[in-house]
């Protein structure tokens, strides 16, 4: 006896690497650009990060359909934030937000692998890491230095881009301080 | 008004075919403190009068943003005026989030009237007692429309509403032909002598009034008392011509001067000293 099996699949993979870091008073978001699906790539110029909130950046890999959907979701939500608090929400409000919409389709999954980078509301970075479900925690924060958490993030992406064949073209990286936001991008390897 | 027996609901009509309890629900928006807006081309002001119901309480949020496109200013009822906000701001919400546009204002006034519409055809629901001005952008220019609890709805060049408007009336109507081609300094400080005017008498500080401004290049955004208090300023200092003093009569009678507080009744209008 064989179970029947679907003859297709409401989920594809785009593939793709995400990273963040945190720092004392920095955060570093990064995502390659490339989008693929099977062996074939589809762009090679598709940024995976979305601002959320002023202080809130979200990169996700995946599905990039849901991560559309789940991005628009949240900005939604946000906006209403605003509405009735007149004020932005703060990257840990944010994190547990973006838990419970995951997890309001526990049954059903957004196919959405994300991490979430900001400040806090004492301007210390936190980076923020899920599973596809909404499990949660805060990660670590790191005693480099935000030129040397850039230039590690370089180095990482360099390295997966050798081995892994989904990760690649280029790496887009936003770095979130007190004095505002920067946006660095860098070539990547195009094979 | 007058008490009479066709009165009761709002599914009554009277025989004379009038609903009166929907005539009742537009005398709550007479009652309350003014609002004001105008247009140009481009942009599109709201300012109105806050009222405070005494010295220890803060002012009532009478202007609010539904969208980086859209905002309202309230007169009448503000919990009712309220509530409706909360429901422009989802619909644009939901709009965007659809389209991935903005709410063209011309639509969200029409799902607005046709809401206040259904509270007039039903007997167990009441009119909302508040008039919106609701002043927006969109790809065809600046607008402003005005909604009645009755679910009618009108776009104007200006208009003003609450208690003592007919005096800011008086004064948009000398002016509005310039409107169109008025850049935003000059229509934020026609809408603040506007606002003058409906405080008759009482002297125009930032305090007593919020501005709103919206336009090209400009998210709808409420201006805040420092800037409202410069540009008062700069408008008295330069002296510009004090409007026509003379008020209409109907705003002599001694009304209550605040949204449902209940200030002390005024007696007929004061000179214009300021």
């Amino acid at each position: 006896m064989t179970k029947e099996h679907a003859n297709w699949s409401p989920y594809d993979n785009n593939g793709g690497t995400c990273v963040a870091i945190a720092g004392a008073d920095y955060c570093v978001i990064a995502a390659d650009t490339r989008m693929s699906t099977g062996y074939s790539i589809l762009t090679r110029d598709y940024s995976k990060i979305c601002k959320l909130a002023d202080k809130s950046y979200m990169a996700s890999s995946g599905f990039q359909a849901d991560v559309k959907a789940l991005q628009k979701v949240l900005s939604s939500r946000h906006l209403i934030y605003q509405h009735q608090h007149n004020k932005q929400m703060s990257c840990p409000a944010m994190a547990q937000l973006l838990s419970n919409t995951l997890y309001y389709k526990r049954f059903f999954p957004y196919y959405a692998f994300n991490v979430l980078g900001g400040l806090d509301s004492e301007g210390k970075g936190c980076v923020f890491t899920y599973d596809a479900v909404g499990s949660y925690e805060r990660d670590a924060v790191t005693p480099l230095s935000e030129a040397e958490a850039v230039d590690l993030v370089k180095t990482c992406f360099a390295s997966a881009t050798e081995r892994d064949i989904y990760t690649g073209d280029s790496v887009e990286i936003i770095i979130l301080n007190a004095k505002g936001v920067r946006r660095e991008t860098e070539q990547l390897r195009k094979d | 008004m007058f008490r009479n027996q066709y009165d009761t609901d709002v599914t009554t009509w009277s025989p004379a075919g009038r609903l009166f309890q929907v005539e009742y629900a537009m005398e709550a928006v007479k009652q309350g403190s003014a609002a004001i807006g105008l247009r140009s081309n481009t942009h599109a002001v709201l300012a109105c009068v806050n009222k405070a119901n005494s010295e220890l309480s803060s002012h009532q949020r009478k202007i609010f943003k539904v969208d980086d496109h859209i905002g309202v200013a309230i007169a009448g009822l503000t919990a009712d005026g309220r509530v409706l906000s909360r429901y422009m701001r989802s619909e644009c919400i939901n709009y965007g989030y659809t389209y991935e546009s903005p709410l063209p204002v011309g639509r969200l006034v029409v799902q607005l009237a046709d809401k206040a519409q259904v509270c007039t055809q039903r007997s167990w629901k009441r009119p909302y007692g508040v008039g919106l001005l609701v002043a927006g952008l969109d790809e065809s220019g600046a607008h402003l429309y005005y909604n009645c609890p009755s679910g009618n709805y009108f776009e104007y060049q200006a208009f003003a509403i609450g208690s003592r408007s007919q005096a800011a009336k008086t004064y948009l109507e000398r002016k509005f032909e310039k409107f169109p081609e008025s850049s935003r300094d000059e229509l934020i400080k026609d809408a603040l002598f506007a606002i003058r005017e409906t405080l008759q008498g009482e002297k125009l500080t930032s305090s007593v009034c919020t501005v709103a401004v919206v336009g090209v290049g400009e998210a709808f955004n409420i201006l805040d008392q420092a800037t409202v208090q410069a540009l008062i300023n700069e408008f008295e200092i330069s002296s510009e011509e004090a409007p026509a003093a003379a008020t209409a009569a109907e705003e002599a009678a001694g009304d209550a001067a605040a949204d449902q507080g209940g200030a002390a009744a005024e007696e007929e209008a004061a000179p214009m000293d300021i």
